[in-house]
């Protein structure tokens, strides 16, 4: 069993796994079990595109087009964050 | 400390009761429980959540005692989501019926704990004290994986159930649970009465460490593992709730709101009500909570501590009940000039012994 995702993998929140906004440290975080994430605006940026539908690779296209970044640097990002998250349960990997 | 440099809090413990159908020898209630009488009612509850919510809680953690005991579950539950919490429910599953768990699903359950005695009926069932539990136990969790309501074991360990580690991991992955707390008891409440049945060994611990550190490699993004080593054998003590009033707030089936559950054990502090002062107060203002937050409190010793930010200077019940003094570092320390204490008590109590369970003075177990 292996959890390493490639860039063709759907990540997804799982169920019990939401973003919220914290309207009294007015910041978005992460919520999971016994789990708090308070996200930075890329952090945000990223989670909000998980659509269940659009696989790594393309979120990482369609932020570099948006924010005119290069897409190899936004590739790290979004892999780094993602799988980071992966590891720890709080996002779940579709094989694409 | 100054207002403005308190953080509000992330987390809600609410013990909504004491009653419960087990009797773990470990469980972290007072020795003296609150009987059914002295419960709050729901619409308390509920409007407790909303200053939760309100003061910056996200996380709500429907607790006791076992909460399922309560009639009103359900709508506690329903309250508490209403208000915008994240909310858990930690129970041993017992008193989870196919259709409550249906009715909490609905009113928007977030995540279920669920508490392992141990990994077969035998040990568990001892643990417990209730014959049958470790099979209801398992149903519940088939009825929460039949729902896809997510799922964390959290398998407290001690000598008689250590040496199940690698079991109880393989446990949780047939559950489908997602994650495993496992939590060497800490020594408050009964545990405290009953530390010298508890207490593992250092053999025990060690390989624990060595079968976590394992397993967290080879099941990394399959089943998240969060591990709480017994603390006598640490060289430095944890951090009692993240620091003492800086992240939580635990609130007894009384209303009374605790820093810590296990703050009661402290001579002198008076703990105010939720049912009579808004907790905002309770959480900024109230003795209780500001009595040892931040730094200022501290002994000579972890003021000049390099590990002062990360432990602040560890558990104050922890220096109460071995110290007889909550300002006193915590005897796990290295640096308190009572760590031989601990010492002696682990070379005392390795031996072993027979435990109490804990029940409601003179009443018999309750049925469910
Ligand atoms: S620790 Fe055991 S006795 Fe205590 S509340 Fe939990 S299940 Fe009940
Ligand atoms: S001296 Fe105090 S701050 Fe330093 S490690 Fe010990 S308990 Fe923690």
């Amino acid at each position: 069993m292996t959890a390493t995702a490639n860039t063709a993998c759907i990540p997804v929140l799982p169920r019990g796994v939401r973003l919220h906004h914290d309207r009294v440290r007015k910041v978005e975080v992460l919520l999971g079990p016994e789990r708090t994430l308070m996200l930075d605006g890329i952090g945000h940026a990223i989670l909000s595109e998980l659509d269940g539908r659009r696989s790594m690779a393309t979120i990482s296209g369609d932020l570099a087009a948006r924010f005119g970044a290069p897409v190899d640097q936004v590739s790290r990002d979004v892999e780094t964050f993602l799988t980071d998250l992966a590891d720890k349960r709080l996002v779940d990997m579709i094989d694409g | 400390m100054a207002e403005a440099a308190i953080r509000p809090p992330l987390a809600l413990l609410a013990e909504v009761t004491h009653r419960c159908p087990l009797a773990c020898p470990y469980c972290s209630n007072p020795v003296e429980l609150t009987r059914a009488a002295g419960e709050l009612p729901t619409d308390v509850w509920a409007d407790i959540f909303r200053q939760a919510a309100d003061l910056g809680v996200l996380h709500a953690h429907l607790s006791g005692g076992e909460p399922a005991s309560r009639r009103d579950l359900v709508e506690l539950v329903a309250a508490a989501h209403d208000a915008g919490l994240y909310t858990n429910l930690i129970t041993s599953g017992i008193g989870v019926t196919k259709d409550r768990l249906a009715a909490l699903d609905e009113a928007g359950l977030d995540h279920v704990q669920l508490s392992m005695q141990g990994v077969r009926a035998e040990v568990a069932d001892f643990v417990g004290g209730y014959n049958g539990g470790f099979d209801k136990k398992m149903q519940v969790a088939g009825l929460i994986a039949e729902r896809g309501i997510p799922l964390t074991l959290n398998a407290v360990m001690h000598r008689h159930n250590l040496d199940d580690l690698p079991a109880t991991l393989d446990l949780a992955q047939t559950l489908g649970a997602r994650r495993i707390e496992v939590a060497c008891v800490q020594f408050a409440g009964w545990a405290l009465k009953n530390r010298a049945a508890l207490q593992p060994t250092r053999a025990q611990v060690d390989e624990a460490k060595r079968v976590v550190a394992e397993a967290r490699d080879r099941l990394r993004g399959v089943l998240a593992i969060d591990f709480v080593p017994p603390d006598y054998y640490a060289d430095y003590p944890k951090a009692c709730m993240g620091g003492w009033g800086s992240t939580g707030l635990n609130i007894a089936p009384d209303g009374k709101v605790l820093p810590c559950h296990a703050a009661e054990i402290i001579p002198g502090m008076t703990f105010q009500n939720a049912a009579e002062v808004p907790l905002g107060e309770i959480w900024y203002g109230g003795e209780a909570f500001n009595a040892f937050r931040g730094t200022d409190w501290m002994p000579d010793t972890c003021k000049a501590c390099d590990r002062r930010d990360i432990d602040l200077g560890g558990c104050r019940c922890q220096a109460m009940a071995l110290v007889g003094d909550a300002r006193a570092i915590d005897p796990v320390c290295r640096k308190s000039p009572d760590r031989g204490r601990v010492d002696a008590l682990l070379a005392e109590e390795a031996v072993g012994a027979d435990w109490t369970y804990r029940r409601f003075a003179k009443a018999p177990a309750p049925a469910e």
